[in-house]
């Protein structure tokens, strides 16, 4: 299964490499977020340095969206989901494949989000095991999501408005805990911050699983 | 010109009525139909002629016999919904994949009506509408995802992809079940903790009669709904089959004209 996930991502990660839009369309989005943020609340950066956590895993949940849609339409529109069915690659394999090539991209959008709000909203890094620890398992759950809801409505006339009203509430457990965990981290939060990282855990375990549980009927039915 | 075509009836649920047209009423719903009406009729005058109000709470906790009756049924249904869902992707059932939609379609519903009802009380003990609590917001995402849930139902699909993709996202919003109980418990709330389903209920005499046969009333209405939601599933199904079989069928007689 570990051996097909990796021919998997590598396959999709390729393809990212090629087409670049994880780079000059996603990336571009981030940054239009932040500098929009920025305007709608007035520059002001004590407020902004207060609200970045929130407004960190809301742009990546936003950035989410597009990579998946993204991700998924290719493979519908060249046929590969067909193609899959026919080879004798372990559908939880594939599933797994997905989510690090899906991780990989959110992994390069939070690392260039977490860089701008440091430079442009002037947010002092802290406690930064606590906030690597929290973007990974995070991006992981988001990334298991996205794999699942992906090719769920890859084939639907309306995927575009369809992606975002399944995946943002499943994701809601997210965007609370990575906000929460981030806010303790950088000094902002009071409580645990490694309960909030265990949660994003528990969250990402759950997705995981399911998704490895569901994916072969979902990839021999629809 | 194609006839006009009438979909078969499923064994006992969908029956012709006197007048020929298709019914999704029989004797069971309509003494289930007849107990809901008595019921809410019985309801409205426990609720508010006999039961006083709360020392606490005052006039306000009359919502609360519809605020945690609904978002009870609801919560069940919910978990048949998913219960069904899985036996529908593992035994490949259609009658499990309607049940499941048909659920989840009354818990939606009752959700909905939990979260207004719910405002309502807020706004007369709070003082606002809307509060950003664990629990309120909690129950929105879920209230969402069922959205979510029968838009993907609603997507043009035979039954077993329509069955796995749904279900899919109807184990992913069950999951949250746990979540939204639990919230008040997890995170600091302003909800009330559990009132009336513990073993040691924080109201008693009328008011907890009330609130019983509330739950009482209202598992009975879901149940009404449900069959008759389900029925109507049925029949849908049925008719896209037969549509299907009587355009196909239409297509052939054009091309046997054409050739000949």
């Amino acid at each position: 299964m570990i051996r097909d996930a990796l021919v998997i991502a590598g396959k999709d990660l390729r393809l990212e490499a090629r087409s670049k839009v994880a780079v000059s369309q996603v990336l571009p989005f981030v940054l239009a977020v932040v500098l929009l943020f920025g305007f709608a609340l007035d520059g002001e950066s004590q407020v902004l340095q207060r609200v970045a956590s929130g407004l960190f895993w809301a742009t990546v949940l936003f950035a989410a969206v597009l990579v998946v849609q993204r991700s998924a339409a290719v493979e519908r529109a060249d046929g590969v989901t067909d193609a899959l069915r026919m080879t004798a690659l372990h559908p939880g394999g594939i599933f797994l494949g997905k989510v690090v090539s899906l991780l990989a991209q959110l992994l390069v959008v939070d690392v260039t989000l977490g860089l701008a709000m440091v430079v442009l909203y002037d947010v002092a890094l802290s406690g930064v095991l606590l906030l690597t620890t929290c973007a990974l398992l995070g991006s992981v759950a988001v990334a298991a999501a996205g794999a699942l809801y992906g090719p769920l409505v890859a084939g639907a006339r309306h995927r575009d408005t369809l992606l975002p009203l399944l995946m943002l509430p499943v994701l809601a457990p997210v965007l609370l805990a990575g906000a929460r965990g981030f806010e303790i981290a950088l000094g902002r939060g009071v409580g645990g911050g490694w309960q909030w990282a265990g949660m994003l855990g528990i969250v990402a375990g759950v997705y995981l699983a399911l998704g490895i549980a569901v994916w072969g009927p979902l990839l021999e039915d629809t | 010109m194609t006839q006009p075509v009438t979909p078969a009836a499923p064994e006992g649920s969908v029956a012709p009525d006197r007048s020929g047209a298709l019914s999704t009423s029989s004797r069971g719903t309509r003494v289930l139909g007849a107990l809901s009406l008595v019921g809410l009729v019985v309801l409205v005058l426990f609720s508010f002629a006999f039961s006083k109000p709360d020392a606490e709470l005052g006039e306000s906790i009359r919502i609360m016999y519809v605020h945690v009756s609904t978002v009870t049924a609801a919560y069940c249904l919910m978990l048949a919904s998913a219960g069904f869902s899985i036996f529908a992707m593992w035994k490949r059932s259609q009658f499990a994949d309607l049940a499941a939609h048909s659920t989840a379609e009354v818990a939606t519903l009752l959700l909905g009506l939990t979260v207004v009802v719910g405002a309502i009380w807020g706004r007369m003990t709070w003082g606002v509408f809307w509060t950003w609590d664990a629990r309120l917001t909690s129950t929105a995402i879920l209230f969402l995802m069922y959205v979510g849930y029968l838009a993907v139902r609603s997507l043009p699909a035979g039954f077993r992809a329509r069955s796995v993709r749904s279900g899919v996202v109807n184990l992913l919003a069950a999951a949250m079940i746990p979540v939204v109980r639990e919230s008040v418990n997890w995170w600091a709330s302003l909800h009330q903790n559990e009132t009336a389903l513990t073993l040691d209920p924080s109201i008693s005499g009328l008011q907890y009669f009330t609130l019983m046969l509330s739950m009482v009333v209202f598992a009975v209405l879901a149940v009404w709904m449900v069959v008759h939601r389900f029925r109507v599933a049925w029949l849908e199904d049925q008719l896209s089959e037969v549509g299907l079989d009587a355009a196909i069928e239409a297509r052939r007689k054009e091309a046997v004209g054409v050739v000949s």
